[in-house]
C-alpha cells in the first residue's frame, strides 16, 4: 500500500499530498472484511438481511446480532467492527428518542440520516479520534411517505437507495439486486430474495459457518421494525437453498 | 392617600412617596380575557377570536389580533396573559422555522402543538396560557390541538377557549356537526364568537377569522353591524 511509511496515514486530521485521508480509507477496509449486509427497499417496506459470520463454534446461537431496532419504525443493519457499530446504534437511538420527546412523532428517516451522517463525519476531522470502522444501512416505513432507506459509511457520506449492500461481498450482492425490479416488489417477495442473495454471495470456502439474519419494516408489520417471523424465515431460507441448488444444477449442465 | 398628609416629623418618607398606586389598570397584567375557537373541516381549519385585551377593567386594546402566525399554514389562538402567550408563540415559531430549515419541508401541525405543550408544561407554574394550535399539513390535513392551562395536549375536531367559551358550550355542542363545509364552519365560528362576546364582559370588539387550507391562510374581519345578532329575539 502506497500510504504506508509516508507518514500521511497517522492521523485522521491530515491529508496526503494527493488529497486523500488514509485513516478513513483504512476504516473502510474494516468494513470490507465483515460479513455482508444488504437492504432492499420495495413498494411497501424495507427488508434487511445479514450474513453473520460465526467465528467460533463455542458461541451461543444468535450471539452478536447485527440487525438493530433503532426506533419502533427504524431498523439498522451494520457491517464492520461490531463495537463501533453499536456506538452508532446508540447514537441513533438517542436521536430518535430526543426527536420523539421534543416533537411527539416518529423521526423522519431523512432527518435521522442527516444526524447520524454528521456524527460519523465528525470522527474523520480530528487527530484525537479515529473514524468508525463500520457502515450502516438504515431503513424505515411511514404509512404516508412510504418506505425509505439510506446507507452511511465511515467517511460520513450517505445516500438513499432502493437496493444496497455493505461488507465483503457487496459487489456480487449489488449485481444480483440489479436483476430485480425492487421498486415494485412487496416485502414478502423481498424477504425471499434477500435470503437468496445472502446464501448466494456467501463464500463457503473462505468463511465456513454463518447465520442468516432477516428483519423488515413495512405494511406487513404495521410500520414497525421486527425480525421476520419464524415461518416466513424458514420459507425464505428454503427458497434460498433451492434456488442455489437449481443454480448449481444448471451450472453442471452447461459444463 | 392617607400618607400624603403626613408631617415630616412623623416620618422621613418624602411627601410624594405614597403607597397609592392608582387605578388597577395601571399595574394589573394585560390579559386576553378572551373568546377563541377553532374547527376542523375536510381540507382545512377555521380559527376565530374576539379582539379585546383588558388590563383589569380597562380595555387596553379593542382591535387585538389573537390569531398569531407560527408558520405559513400553522396559527395559534391565544388566551390568558398577553405577554406569556406572545412570548411562547415567538419561541415556537423560532423552533419550527429552524426545524423546517433542517428538514427542508414545512413543519407539521402536530410538531408545533408538541413544542407548545412542552413549553406550557415545563413552565406551568409561571405561565397563564391557554392556547389552541390549528393548521394544515400534507400528512393529516386540517388539525386542531388544544393546550389548556397546565400543559395538557389533546387533538379535537373542535375547540373553544378563553373566558367567553364558558357561555357558549351549550350553543357549540348543540350546533356542531361532523363534515361541515368551509362556509358552514365559518358561519358556525362567527355565530359562536358573537354569542360569547355578547355574554362575556372580557370579550368583545370585532370577530377575527382565519381559514387555513393547503393554499395557506385567508383572513376575515367582522365589525359592527356585520357581527351576527341571531340570538336576539
Amino acid at each position: 500500500m502506497s500510504s504506508i511509511g509516508t507518514g500521511y496515514d497517522l492521523s485522521a486530521s491530515q491529508f496526503s499530498p494527493d488529497g486523500r485521508v488514509f485513516q478513513v480509507e483504512y476504516a473502510q477496509k474494516a468494513v470490507e472484511n465483515s460479513g455482508t449486509a444488504i437492504g432492499l427497499r420495495g413498494k411497501d417496506g424495507v427488508v434487511f438481511a445479514v450474513e453473520k459470520l460465526v467465528q467460533s463454534k463455542l458461541y451461543e446461537f444468535g450471539a452478536n446480532k447485527r440487525i438493530f431496532t433503532v426506533d419502533s419504525h427504524v431498523g439498522m443493519a451494520v457491517a464492520g467492527l461490531l463495537a463501533d457499530a453499536k456506538q452508532i446504534v446508540e447514537t441513533s437511538r438517542s436521536e430518535c428518542a430526543d426527536y420523539r420527546s421534543q416533537y411527539g412523532s416518529n423521526i423522519p428517516l431523512k432527518y435521522l440520516n442527516d444526524r447520524v451522517s454528521m456524527f460519523m463525519h465528525a470522527y474523520t476531522l480530528y487527530s484525537a479520534v479515529r473514524p468508525f470502522g463500520c457502515s450502516a444501512i438504515m431503513g424505515s416505513y411511514d404509512p404516508i411517505e412510504g418506505p425509505a432507506m439510506f446507507v452511511v459509511d465511515s467517511s460520513g457520506v450517505s445516500h438513499g437507495y432502493y437496493g444496497c449492500a455493505i461488507g465483503k461481498a457487496k459487489q456480487s450482492a449489488k449485481t444480483e439486486m440489479e436483476k430485480l425490479n425492487l421498486a415494485n416488489m412487496s416485502c414478502r417477495e423481498l424477504v425471499k430474495e434477500a435470503a437468496r442473495i445472502i446464501y448466494l454471495v456467501h463464500d463457503e470456502l473462505k468463511d465456513k459457518a454463518f447465520e442468516l439474519e432477516l428483519s423488515w419494516v413495512g405494511e406487513a408489520t404495521g410500520g414497525r421494525h421486527e425480525r421476520v417471523p419464524k415461518e416466513i424465515f424458514q420459507e425464505a431460507e428454503k427458497f434460498a437453498n433451492s434456488a442455489l441448488e437449481d443454480d448449481s444444477e444448471s451450472d453442471s449442465e452447461d459444463a | 392617600m392617607a400618607l400624603s398628609g403626613m408631617t415630616s416629623q412623623m416620618s422621613m418618607t418624602p411627601k410624594f412617596q405614597h403607597n397609592f398606586m392608582g387605578p388597577d389598570w395601571l399595574h394589573a397584567e394585560h390579559s386576553t380575557g378572551t373568546s377563541i375557537m377553532a374547527v376542523e373541516y375536510d381540507g382545512g381549519v377555521i380559527i376565530g377570536a374576539d379582539s379585546r385585551t383588558t388590563t383589569g377593567a380597562y380595555i387596553a386594546n379593542r382591535v387585538t389580533d389573537k390569531l398569531t402566525r407560527i408558520s405559513d399554514s400553522i396559527y395559534c389562538c391565544r388566551s390568558g396573559s398577553a405577554a406569556d402567550t406572545q412570548a411562547i408563540a415567538d419561541i415556537v415559531a423560532y423552533h419550527l422555522e429552524f426545524l423546517s430549515l433542517e428538514q427542508g419541508e414545512p413543519p407539521l401541525v402536530e410538531t408545533a402543538a408538541n413544542i407548545f405543550r412542552q413549553l406550557c408544561y415545563d413552565y406551568r407554574d409561571q405561565l397563564t396560557a391557554g392556547i389552541i394550535v390549528a393548521g394544515w399539513d400534507s400528512r393529516k390535513g386540517g388539525q386542531v390541538y388544544c393546550i389548556p392551562v397546565g400543559g395538557m395536549l389533546v387533538r379535537q375536531p373542535l375547540s373553544i377557549g378563553g373566558s367567553g367559551s364558558t357561555y357558549v358550550y351549550g350553543y357549540v355542542d348543540a350546533n356542531y356537526k361532523d363534515n361541515m363545509t368551509r362556509e358552514e364552519c365559518k358561519k358556525f365560528v362567527t355565530n359562536s364568537l358573537a354569542l360569547a362576546m355578547m355574554r362575556d364582559g372580557s370579550s368583545g370588539g370585532v370577530v377575527r377569522l382565519g381559514a387555513i387550507d393547503k393554499t395557506g391562510i385567508e383572513r376575515f374581519v367582522f365589525t359592527g353591524k356585520d357581527i351576527p345578532k341571531f340570538y336576539e329575539g
